[in-house]
C-alpha cells in the first residue's frame, strides 16, 4: 500500500486520545480520530455512503481522499463491498446512520460476520438522540439487531474520550466489530486516567444500594441520576457498559452481588438492547430486580434531543425514579 | 501473483467440454446423495464454470487459496453444486467429499461458505451479495496496485435484487476495469420465466446504461466464452459484463427449459440414473454413483 505522505507525530498506541474539545459529539471525536490515527494505521480506509458530514468522517476525506471510498446513497452495496474489500487485507470503516445499518443488516450478516470480515461498522445518529430527524432516522433497534449476529462485537461509547480510544480499539481487534457514535454534543464524563478496553465494564461511581448500568449517551444521565439519589440518601453505582457484546458478565455478577438491584439505561428500544442483554446474565446467575429505562417500544418523533429524552422517559429523574423502583421491590422480595 | 495465461490450444477447449461434462455428472451425484439442491441452474452454468475454474483460475491455485491472484465469485450461490465439482475435478477437494454436500458437518455447504471452503472467496446464497462483494475485491485489489482481477457469476432472477444495480452503478462509476461479471442468462427461476416473474429485459441496454462494456454470447459454447472473458481482459475503463445465454438444465433432457429443476429438489434413483446415461455415464457405472462407491473405492 502506499504510504500516505502525511508525517503528524503519532503517539505510543493505548494513550488516551482527546485530540478533540471535550464538548465534541461522538461523531466528530470520531472523525477526527480517524484523521489521527491514520499515519499510524496505513491499514485502514473509510467507507461512506453520502453523509461524511454527519457521521464526522469528512474531516478524514480532507486529509486523506485516496483512503476514502464514496459509495453513494446505497448502502446494502456499500456493506456487502466492505467484507469483499476487507478480504484484500485492509481494514474497512463503514460509515453510516444507524438506521441505515438496519437496512443493510443482511450485508453485514452474510459478507461481514458470516465470512468473518476486519470490518467496522461505526453508525451516527442512534437512538432519540438523533432529534428533529424524526423517528424515520432514529433507530432505536440498531443495538438489537447487531448483538444477535454471531460474532459481532457491539459497542456504544460515553464521551468523546472513550470512543477515541475504542476506535483504535477496534482497529487492533481482528473481527467484525458495530459500534454506535452519536449525533449530539456531549459533556467529558471520563477521566483522564480512563482506558477503554472492548468487553469490559467500568464502575464510573461507587454506590451501594442499587446499580445503573448504561451506555452512550444515558451514561451521563444516569450519572444525573446518581446525585440525585445520593440527595436522598441512596447510594448507586454507575456502571459505563461501553461493551454491550460481548458483555461483561463479571461486572454484573459483581453488582448482582453487591448491590442486589440494576436498572438499565439506553437510549434503544428497552427489546433488545443493553436491557436485554443485562438481563440475560442476571437470570442465568442470579436473579433480582431490573428497571429498565429506555424507549418503550415505541417510535420518537421530531424534536430536541434534551426534549425527546424527557417526554419519553430517559433522562435523570426517570432513571433515578426507576432505581426507586428497583429499591422498593428488592425490599418487597 | 497468478499472471494472465498464454493463449491456448483447440486441444484445452476440446478438454474443457469433458470437464463440463464431468462438472455436469458430479453435479448431479452431489444433489442425489445430499436429497436437496438446485440442479437447474447447475447444469445451466457447467460450461461457464468449466471454462473459469478450469483455465482462467487454472485451479488449484499455485499460490495456497488465489488469495494474490484473481478471484471468482459465485454470486448466484444455489448453483454451489457445479462450484464444489469443479473444487473436486481441479483436485482441490477429493471426490468422495461431494457425497457430504449439504449434509451436517460437511465443508461444502448448501450455499458456499468462505470459512469452510477457503476458495470460494466469500460466502454468498443472498442474491446481490456475492457481487457486491467482488466490487470491494476489485476496489480492493485495485487501491493495492493488484494486477489481479476478479470474476463474478450472477444468475438472471439475481437482476432483481436492488443491490445489483447499486454495485452494477458503483463499477461503472469507478471504471473498475479489473472486474468482469458473467450472467448465467437461462431464462428461468425459481418458480416460473424471468418474463413472468418479474422482466428483466433488456438486459444489454440496462448494464450499458449503467457504464458497463456489454458482451452477449452463447453460453455453452466455448469458443465464444473465451473470446469473451479475452475480450473483458482487453477491455479497459469500464468493467465488463458477459451476458451467456444458456439453457437451464443443460444436457439432461427432462431438465431442460423447466423451471420444476431450478429449486432444492430431490432426485430419485431413476431420475439420476437417466441423467447420468444421458451425460454418457454407462449403465455398469451407474450404480457406483447411486451408491456413492465409485468416489469411495478409488479414493478420488
Amino acid at each position: 500500500m502506499e504510504a500516505s505522505g502525511k508525517t503528524t507525530t503519532a503517539e505510543p498506541a493505548g494513550t488516551p486520545l482527546l485530540i478533540g474539545s471535550s464538548g465534541d459529539s461522538l461523531r466528530e471525536a470520531f472523525g477526527k480520530t480517524l484523521v489521527h490515527l491514520a499515519p499510524r494505521y496505513p491499514n485502514f480506509v473509510v467507507f461512506d455512503a453520502d453523509i461524511a458530514g454527519g457521521t464526522g468522517v469528512h474531516h478524514f476525506r480532507k486529509s486523506y481522499p485516496e483512503r476514502f471510498f464514496q459509495f453513494g446513497i446505497a448502502e446494502q452495496n456499500m456493506m456487502a463491498a466492505a467484507g469483499g474489500f476487507a478480504s484484500t487485507g485492509i481494514i474497512p470503516f463503514v460509515t453510516t446512520f444507524a438506521v441505515f445499518c438496519l437496512r443493510a443488516l443482511e450485508q453485514a450478516r452474510l459478507s461481514i460476520a458470516y465470512a468473518r470480515r476486519n470490518v467496522k461498522i461505526v453508525a451516527s445518529h442512534p437512538g432519540l438522540d438523533t432529534g428533529p430527524d424524526g423517528a424515520s432516522a432514529q433507530a432505536t433497534e440498531d443495538l438489537a439487531a447487531f448483538r444477535a449476529i454471531p460474532g459481532m462485537v457491539v459497542l456504544s461509547p460515553a464521551d468523546p474520550l472513550e470512543i477515541e480510544q475504542a476506535t483504535e480499539a477496534i482497529l487492533n481487534y481482528d473481527g467484525p466489530v458495530y459500534m454506535r457514535s452519536g449525533r449530539s454534543k456531549t459533556r467529558r464524563i471520563l477521566g483522564a486516567d480512563y482506558r477503554f478496553e472492548i468487553g469490559k465494564g467500568r464502575v464510573l461511581r461507587e454506590g451501594r444500594d442499587v446499580t445503573i448500568v448504561a451506555c452512550g449517551v444515558q451514561v451521563a444521565r444516569a450519572l444525573d441520576a446518581a446525585e440525585m439519589l445520593a440527595a436522598d440518601g441512596i447510594a448507586a453505582r454507575v456502571v459505563n457498559m461501553s461493551t454491550l457484546k460481548p458483555l461483561d458478565k463479571e461486572l454484573v455478577a459483581r453488582c448482582v452481588e453487591e448491590t442486589s438491584c440494576l436498572v438499565t439505561a439506553e437510549d434503544h428500544n428497552v427489546h433488545g438492547g443493553l436491557g436485554s442483554a443485562v438481563a440475560e446474565v442476571v437470570v442465568q446467575d442470579r436473579p433480582c430486580p431490573i428497571e429498565m429505562v429506555g424507549v418503550q417500544d415505541t417510535f420518537g418523533e421530531s424534536g430536541e434531543p434534551d426534549e425527546l429524552a424527557e417526554k419519553y422517559g430517559l433522562t435523570g429523574p426517570y432513571i433515578a425514579a426507576a432505581a426507586r423502583r428497583a429499591l422498593e421491590r428488592r425490599k418487597r422480595n | 501473483m497468478q499472471t494472465q495465461k498464454a493463449d491456448f490450444s483447440k486441444t484445452d477447449l476440446s478438454k474443457l467440454e469433458d470437464l463440463s461434462k464431468r462438472l455436469r455428472i458430479c453435479s448431479l451425484v452431489a444433489i442425489y446423495h445430499a436429497g436437496s439442491g438446485h440442479p437447474g441452474g447447475a447444469l445451466s452454468a457447467a460450461d461457464l464454470i468449466s471454462y473459469i475454474c478450469g483455465h482462467l483460475l487454472a485451479w488449484p491455485p499455485s499460490n495456497g487459496n488465489g488469495r494474490a491472484g484473481d478471484r471468482f465469485v459465485l454470486s448466484k450461490g444455489h448453483a454451489c453444486p457445479v462450484l464444489y465439482a469443479a473444487a473436486a475435478e481441479c483436485g482441490l477437494i477429493p471426490h468422495r467429499m461431494l457425497l457430504t454436500f449439504r449434509k451436517l458437518g460437511s465443508p461444502l455447504q448448501g450455499h458456499p461458505h468462505v470459512l469452510d471452503a477457503p476458495w470460494v472467496e466469500t460466502s454468498t446464497g443472498s442474491l446481490g451479495q456475492g457481487f457486491s462483494a467482488a466490487i470491494g475485491m476489485a476496489m480492493g485489489l485495485r487501491y493495492q496496485r493488484s494486477q489481479a482481477r476478479v470474476y463474478a457469476m450472477l444468475g438472471d432472477g439475481e437482476m432483481q435484487e436492488g443491490e445489483v444495480w447499486e454495485g452494477a452503478m458503483c463499477a461503472g462509476h469507478y471504471k473498475l476495469d479489473n472486474l468482469c461479471a458473467v450472467v448465467d442468462y437461462n431464462k428461468l427461476q425459481s418458480d416460473d420465466s424471468n418474463e413472468n416473474i418479474m422482466g428483466i429485459a433488456p438486459l444489454r441496454a440496462k448494464w450499458e446504461a449503467f457504464r458497463w462494456h456489454v458482451i452477449e454470447i452463447d453460453g455453452h459454447d466455448v469458443n465464444q466464452i473465451d473470446a469473451a472473458f479475452t475480450e473483458a481482459k482487453q477491455t479497459a475503463v469500464k468493467p465488463t459484463i458477459i451476458i451467456a445465454h444458456t439453457l437451464k438444465g443443460r444436457g439432461v433432457s427432462f431438465m431442460e427449459a423447466s423451471p420444476l429443476w431450478h429449486g432444492s429438489v430431490k432426485l430419485r434413483d431413476e431420475e439420476l440414473a437417466t441423467a447420468l446415461q444421458e451425460l454418457g455415464v454407462s449403465e455398469r457405472q451407474v450404480g457406483g454413483y447411486l451408491d456413492g462407491s465409485i468416489w469411495q473405492d478409488h479414493n478420488r
